[in-house]
């Protein structure tokens, strides 16, 4: 879909010279669900792609296609940035959610603040497994709805089909619209605020 | 969803790259910066993160998107050229560590660079 390769380097837009921190949010959903749109709709940059490469035997083996006995596979992924002030720096990363990527998860996302996942309804089972896959990573999440064009089920009925904890944020967003993106990265610092403040017991995340 | 043009290419090239070993100590989101200048007899990997890294700090993610690199692969050029003073890293202090949250005082400032967008 994209395949606009990293030219001229981010040149255009540098970091701030100051910049000393680095901090990660990542948007999980499958192919074609709007992740790379939504991290093009708040990023200073064009998002850029790249790609890491898998070495551990046998993880290649959900992969169409893979030639048996191979051992290297790539998973690729986007990103792109958002200066937050002199010293810090977000970084968002739209990562596909099928099973080959949570291999990589904690090489490459570990130490993410937290994770969007960003919802299809037409294609709503996609979602079952990276929502599994983050709980299991200990990773807080919200969940948004990308409502295309049409019209959709509710998000109740969206809540009940992903069987959602209710204390999960679920929310609707268009992830062409810069404002629309900003709400749900909002709403997953506003849900890490509220984390915190959870009495001691209740933390299921 | 993006070009994998990595995919075509031959892992063995990886290893002479990296001389085969792995590296997952600096982050996606370190920031690196260039501390000398290109020198005769670097490689010319060497020689573009250097060129990337001179006038600003650049993140190993980005430098991994610049060079049409594995993450991975750049990940071993930098702990060599770390390793002998070529750059310098600025890791990240903010992550949370696995499991925990992020702190309140980092939620804070990325609720307002957010709302500053």
């Amino acid at each position: 879909m994209d395949s606009r390769i990293s030219d001229p380097p981010a040149a255009a837009t540098p970091l701030r010279g100051t910049a000393a921190d680095g901090l990660k949010i990542v948007i999980v959903g499958g192919f074609g669900v709007g992740k790379t749109t939504m991290v093009g709709s708040v990023s200073e940059i064009r998002p850029l792609s790249t790609e890491e490469v898998m070495t551990r035997a046998g993880v290649g083996i959900d992969e169409p296609g893979a030639v048996p006995g191979k051992t290297t596979t790539t998973v690729a992924f986007d990103f792109g940035r958002i200066t937050l002030n002199d010293r810090q720096v977000l970084y968002l990363f739209g990562a596909p959610g099928q099973q080959r990527f949570w291999f990589l998860w904690d090489q490459l996302f570990g130490g993410s603040l937290g994770a969007v996942v960003l919802v299809d309804t037409r294609r709503i089972e996609e979602s079952w497994y990276a929502i599994d896959r983050l709980e299991h990573h200990g990773m807080p999440f919200v969940v948004a709805v990308n409502r295309f064009a049409e019209r959709g089920p509710s998000l109740p009925k969206v809540r009940a089909a992903l069987d959602l904890d209710e204390r999960v944020p679920l929310v609707e967003c268009d992830a062409r619209l810069r404002e629309s993106s900003k709400t749900v990265l909002i709403e997953l610092v506003r849900y890490l605020t509220a984390l915190h403040h959870r009495p001691a017991g209740e933390d299921e995340r | 969803m993006s070009a994998r043009r990595h995919e075509q290419e031959d892992p063995d090239r990886y290893f002479t790259i990296t001389g085969g070993r792995r590296d997952a100590s600096l982050d996606l989101v370190a920031l690196v910066v260039a501390e000398i200048g290109p020198l005769p007899g670097m490689t010319s990997e060497q020689v573009r993160i250097l060129r990337l890294c001179r006038d600003h700090p650049v993140a190993v993610v980005e430098l991994s998107a610049h060079l049409a690199l594995p993450v991975s692969v750049v990940r071993i050029l930098l702990r060599d050229m770390l390793a002998d003073g070529r750059i310098s890293v600025r890791h990240p202090v903010s992550a949370p560590e696995p499991e925990q949250l992020p702190d309140l005082e980092t939620l804070k400032q990325v609720l307002v660079g957010l709302q500053n967008l």
